[in-house]
């Protein structure tokens, strides 16, 4: 009943090409962002914000990186985390190397450098696809994890391997403590989701997309596969970049060799395979579903009094974990975000049947 | 088939001369340069088991199997738990017997439902069996690390000692894990060409559509091709837990058997033996000969190429050769 676009006319190019449409998303999203940004500095404990908000809000940025790679053009990837470590180390060490460097150029430098790494390893995507990719990519993982733990130079020859940060600096505002990072990471999220929301609707996401439905039809109307699969890969890397300089020095603060390994990598997948490949809402569904369901597995036995010893509680979580994902491929294989599309469908309609 | 396609025959090159340039530059005295190239081929059977779990299923049902190490570790993990209670050779036939069950429940819960899914889909869902059989696996039997013993002696022994100066030293065990390995190739290749099961599965893995329209029954062909790999992962468990103890990086070292399936295609169950050999001895000869030289010439914190050098060589090949050595020739125009 609420939820009726009946009466909106689009009369007016800017009102056609505006990213939501329909007036009440509008009005949705408006106070969702108020309410992220106003009441929930003041309702969320420390805890919340420490083991859920903040990595949540991080690996959103990752599993939107991921998601324009895999959902949107196609190329599947199972490294992605090493695209995070390079991202963490370069801002390392642009922060230890040049300390006067603002800490948004440290990001954007830092994205970039992972760009460039991102964009070499896709190179075997121009001859590869599939699950072919997936290994060439598992190898992008394996050698740059080795990379950090052993060439002395990117720890700045820390003995035990492991580097700390300082608490970032911004204009003189010093974010430490939860509630400052959180905002400073909604807010960096929200920059990045409108304009990863833009890229793939603007030529550039189309031309993934076409890329991704069918190579040789794309290139037959003149998308030319190495500049679409490469931009591809380098903005995916950017944004993975960016989140895992984000990761190290607001998350973690301190982090020791292969904090990025392959767990992490295949997790940014599981993000994007529930929550649902080739959409951006699906990467905070995903994100939140993969941050959330390890703290309820362990809290769940609690819960319940039963008395179980932690290495069965884990070894619970991970079965339970698999049991999972496998039960949402085969139910829903498009997603959490297919559910809620249903949803608004429905919405639309309600309380009519037709 | 190698004859004209230069940049194969330049990386192969490479990795020859790679491969005698320690013997040919008297950097390693020869008994030394042998027990490594051994050392190197037993690691390089255990990575051809594995691997050969990967090219079976995908051979025949299009899955790209991420579970093969955690059903490596499962086995093991079985073998090593019941034959504490029986006798070793009870304890494997019961092992067995679970992995047969196990790809039966995997063919019923997770593949029947998702057929007609694509490839990525398939492969999300044995990462997520993945996960579902390490937990499985630790919570059933332990999490401990246990121990396989074969009943075969430990202790090294030293031949050739009147040829080389030093000897060369061997293990029993290693040899032991050659010779059954070899047999159980032989085996299922007898498997393979000669019996009428055998045949419908390669039918089965040529086309799917034309089996199924001669009769063969797609699901219970799955059910086998699966036990397959159970039996091979079973092996792989065995010899992998009597040399090394079976415990949790069982399924993570499997990983390696990747690359293996890259380098020997992905079809091919010869080209997996091949190129476990290829990417056992090379990793060995890389650690052990290009490790110091790296570390010094880049101030390394130890060595470990160990951990990459298999995908690298797989990314190279794969740059240049992507069917692989054995592989179909067809792979999709990108």
């Amino acid at each position: 009943m609420l939820y009726r676009e009946n009466g909106q006319f689009k009369s007016s190019y800017a009102a056609d090409l505006q990213m939501l449409p329909i007036a009440q998303d509008r009005w949705f999203v408006l106070v969702l962002v108020l309410f992220a940004f106003l009441a929930v500095p003041f309702l969320a404990s420390d805890y919340l914000f420490l083991s859920i908000l903040i990595p949540f809000l991080i690996l959103t940025i990752a599993a939107i990186g991921l998601n324009l790679l895999v959902g949107y053009c196609g190329q599947i990837s199972i490294g992605h985390a090493a695209f995070m470590a390079v991202g963490a180390y370069a801002a390392y060490n642009l922060v230890l190397r040049l300390p006067q460097l603002n800490f948004l150029i440290v990001l954007l430098l830092a994205g970039f450098i992972a760009a460039g790494v991102g964009m070499l390893f896709g190179i075997p995507s121009l001859r590869i696809k599939g699950l072919y990719l997936a290994v060439a990519t598992l190898a992008a993982q394996f050698f740059i994890d080795w990379l950090f733990a052993r060439v002395k130079w990117f720890t700045n020859h820390s003995t035990s391997g492991s580097v700390s940060t300082a608490p970032v600096e911004l204009f003189g505002w010093i974010v430490d403590t939860p509630v400052e990072k959180y905002v400073f990471l909604l807010a960096l999220l929200i920059v990045f989701t409108v304009l990863a929301k833009n890229l793939v609707r603007g030529h550039i996401g189309r031309e993934w997309m076409a890329m991704r439905d069918m190579d040789v039809a794309a290139e037959v109307i003149g998308i030319r596969p190495v500049y679409a699969k490469l931009t591809a890969f380098a903005i995916s890397a950017f944004y993975c970049g960016v989140a895992g300089a984000l990761w190290g020095f607001v998350h973690l603060g301190s982090w020791e060799p292969l904090a990025f390994n392959l767990t992490l990598s295949l997790n940014l997948l599981f993000m994007i395979i529930i929550g649902g490949m080739g959409s951006l809402l699906g990467c905070y569904f995903g994100a939140a579903f993969i941050v959330i369901l390890p703290i309820l597995l362990d809290q769940a036995p609690l819960w319940l009094g039963v008395g179980i010893s932690t290495a069965t509680a884990s070894h619970l979580a991970f079965m339970i974990f698999g049991a999972l994902i496998v039960f949402f491929l085969i139910v829903e294989p498009h997603g959490l975000a297919r559910l809620w599309a249903i949803g608004k469908e429905k919405l639309r309609l309600w309380p009519f049947p037709h | 088939m190698l004859a004209r396609n230069w940049p194969v025959m330049l990386l192969s090159a490479a990795l020859m001369i790679g491969l005698v340039l320690p013997l040919a530059t008297k950097a390693s005295p020869p008994g030394f340069y042998i027990e490594v190239l051994l050392g190197g081929l037993m690691a390089g059977v255990l990575y051809s088991l594995v691997a050969m779990g990967f090219a079976l299923i995908f051979k025949a049902s299009g899955v790209f199997n991420f579970a093969q190490g955690a059903m490596v570790l499962f086995a093991a993990l079985a073998v090593a738990r019941l034959a504490e209670q029986m006798p070793l050779a009870v304890a494997v036939v019961l092992a067995f017997v679970i992995m047969v069950v196990l790809a039966w429940l995997i063919e019923r819960l997770v593949l029947r439902p998702l057929v007609n899914q694509e490839g990525v889909a398939l492969l999300m869902a044995t990462l997520g069996v993945t996960y579902f059989l390490d937990g499985f696996g630790q919570t059933l039997w332990g999490s401990d690390i246990y121990k396989i013993e074969l009943g075969i002696a430990k202790e090294p022994v030293m031949i050739l000692d009147n040829v080389f100066q030093g000897g060369i030293l061997v293990n029993k065990e290693d040899f032991a894990a050659a010779l059954v390995a070899a047999l159980l190739v032989t085996a299922l290749s007898v498997f393979f060409q000669k019996t009428s099961t055998g045949r419908a599965l390669r039918a089965v893995a040529d086309d799917h559509q034309a089996a199924q329209s001669i009769g063969i029954p797609l699901n219970r062909i799955w059910v086998i091709v699966w036990s397959i790999a159970g039996l091979v992962a079973l092996v792989a468990g065995i010899m992998w837990g009597a040399k090394l103890g079976v415990q949790f990086s069982v399924s993570q070292v499997a990983l390696k058997a990747l690359p293996v399936v890259i380098l020997g295609g992905f079809t091919s169950v010869n080209g997996a033996i091949l190129g476990g050999l290829i990417i056992g001895v090379g990793e060995k000869m890389a650690e052990v000969f290009l490790g110091p030289v790296m570390v010094k010439m880049f101030d390394l914190a130890g060595g470990g190429i160990e951990n990459w050098f298999a995908y690298v060589l797989a990314l190279l090949f794969l740059l240049v050769r992507p069917e692989g050595l054995f592989g179909e020739k067809h792979i999709d125009r990108v």
